[in-house]
């Protein structure tokens, strides 16, 4: 479904992207983890078409997307922060990106998974950071396609927000969506992720599952186990 | 591209700054009519306001919104739709809406003197027409210091300044070249350095149809004698609607270069 090979991005001259390689071919969570400025987000936004790498391919579905914008449509990303034009409503803003998208969305009961109903009728500059996200949640995931990427979905939710989250997850891999997230949060990795994508300092550091890390490091979790590995990294 | 123009136009609609631009200038021709009491008149002076002011607002409005609308764009770049039609659609809503304002604004005053029974209704629609040509102009022009400049403040003092350059130091600096090299034939030299200047060039423009020599000056001058009346409009008009064309283009450029 993704492939990227040989990445490189540089922002002047910090050197941020070292060649990624990476092939992911079939559904599932793929939990992509690293510390601060390992190039997590600049891989996303490579995939999205919002960076332009100075090196290497990108395929979405053995498509090369240089330049393209066609094969957003099965791409449903959830940015880092939920950062909307203040001036329009919940309702509207929803309205608005099924018009820009013409795909069909569902998200009448994503409002009520998220209890956004209230606010509806609400402008979006008077949101708190937990409701911005969720509307950023049901925006996401209202389009019905195969692809999912999720920039630190968890930001700011509250534990109820949070288990619906999980639930809504499970569900779409159980359909058999490839799901994409970044985050710092260990115990939600453990509990959703099928596989572990580590970058650090712009390479890919592991690839594989939770099992395949823990056995790999001979430790019992998996905080303990990134901790070794930029570690090692760091050793080399 | 069509639903970003949309989007933008709405969103710019709903701006109280819209409202007080199309007020200012509904203010302004009630004014200048009122003082001159006569239409032909009030569009000489108008001109003169036209001419400076039009590229002082879609300057100011294009790196406003474009930088307010950051957000917007991020979101807008993440969806199926080609970088270009974001771009452009927010450049049309922007000088869309600023044309719509400066047309009505100014409409509405010289329509209720009078304006559709005096035969000054072709050097009016000219205006109108210099003016949105300088509106977009300048959007584009703004909108090209904006992707270029991720910094704000930056980006704003560097769009206020070629403003300034254009509107005002260009001229300055352009009479003293005359001045020095006057020994010189200077014709096609006074010819290029006036088409290189959209604000110089609107100003020619208006006055080589309001046929009025006194106020044309040296590069006026140059260019009625080189082209002719009609000629020399026809030829004003395209120069000016390549400084549209080719500032746009390079916003589109480098808007697929950028990265979010």
């Amino acid at each position: 479904m993704i492939q990227i090979s040989n990445l490189h991005k540089s922002f002047k001259k910090n050197h941020v992207l070292k060649g990624i390689d990476l092939a992911i071919d079939k559904g599932g969570i793929y939990a992509i983890l690293g510390p601060n400025g390992s190039g997590k987000t600049t891989m996303i936004k490579s995939i999205l078409g919002m960076i332009v790498p100075n090196e290497g391919q990108l395929k979405v579905d053995g498509e090369d997307i240089a330049k393209k914008y066609v094969y957003r449509q099965k791409l449903n990303y959830l940015p880092q922060i939920a950062n909307f034009p203040g001036n329009i409503k919940v309702s509207e803003l929803i309205r608005m990106i099924i018009d820009l998208r013409e795909q069909t969305a569902d998200h009448e009961p994503l409002l009520d998974t998220f209890g956004l109903r209230p606010y509806l009728d609400q402008k979006l500059s008077t949101l708190s950071g937990g409701s911005a996200q969720k509307v950023n949640l049901v925006l996401t995931f209202m389009f019905d396609n195969p692809i999912y990427i999720l920039d630190e979905p968890t930001t700011g939710l509250d534990p109820n927000a949070l288990i619906r989250f999980k639930e809504l997850l499970k569900r779409e891999r159980d359909k058999g969506k490839t799901i994409l997230i970044t985050t710092h949060i260990m115990p939600f990795v453990e509990e959703v992720a099928d596989e572990i994508i580590y970058l650090l300092e712009g390479r890919i550091g592991f690839k594989g599952s939770i099992e395949a890390l823990l056995e790999l490091h001979k430790v019992e979790d998996i905080e303990h186990a990134i901790a070794q590995m930029a570690k090692n990294m760091v050793d080399v | 591209m069509f639903k970003i123009l949309k989007y933008s136009f709405y969103d710019l609609m709903r701006s109280k700054w819209s409202y007080f631009y199309f007020l200012f200038y509904l203010l302004l021709g009630f004014l200048l009519l009122f003082l001159n009491n006569d239409v032909s008149k009030g569009i000489i002076t108008l001109l003169n306001i036209i001419v400076v002011l039009v590229p002082l607002i879609g300057t100011i409005f294009g790196i406003m919104y474009f930088y307010n609308a950051r957000e917007f764009t991020t979101l807008l770049l993440a969806q199926p739709i080609r970088r270009s039609h974001i771009f452009l659609g927010q450049f049309l809503g922007v000088g869309g809406s600023l044309t719509l304002c400066l047309v009505l604004g100014l409409g509405i005053p010289f329509v209720v003197y009078g304006l559709l029974r005096s035969g000054a209704i072709w050097d009016f629609g000219l205006l109108l027409v210099v003016g949105a040509c300088l509106t977009l102009i300048f959007t584009a022009l703004s909108f090209n210091v904006a992707l270029r400049n991720t910094n704000r403040i930056k980006g704003f003092g560097y769009a206020v300044l070629l403003w300034l350059f254009l509107a005002i130091v260009y001229d300055g600096l352009f009479l003293l070249s005359l001045l020095i090299f006057e020994e010189y034939p200077l014709d096609t030299y006074a010819l290029v350095g006036s088409m290189v200047n959209p604000i110089d060039l609107s100003r020619i423009l208006i006055l080589l149809k309001l046929d009025i020599s006194v106020l044309l000056g040296y590069t006026g001058a140059v260019f009625k004698s080189f082209f002719g009346t009609s000629k020399g409009l026809i030829i004003a008009l395209i120069v000016l609607v390549l400084w549209i064309v080719i500032p746009v283009r390079l916003m589109i450029r480098q808007g697929n270069k950028k990265d979010f």
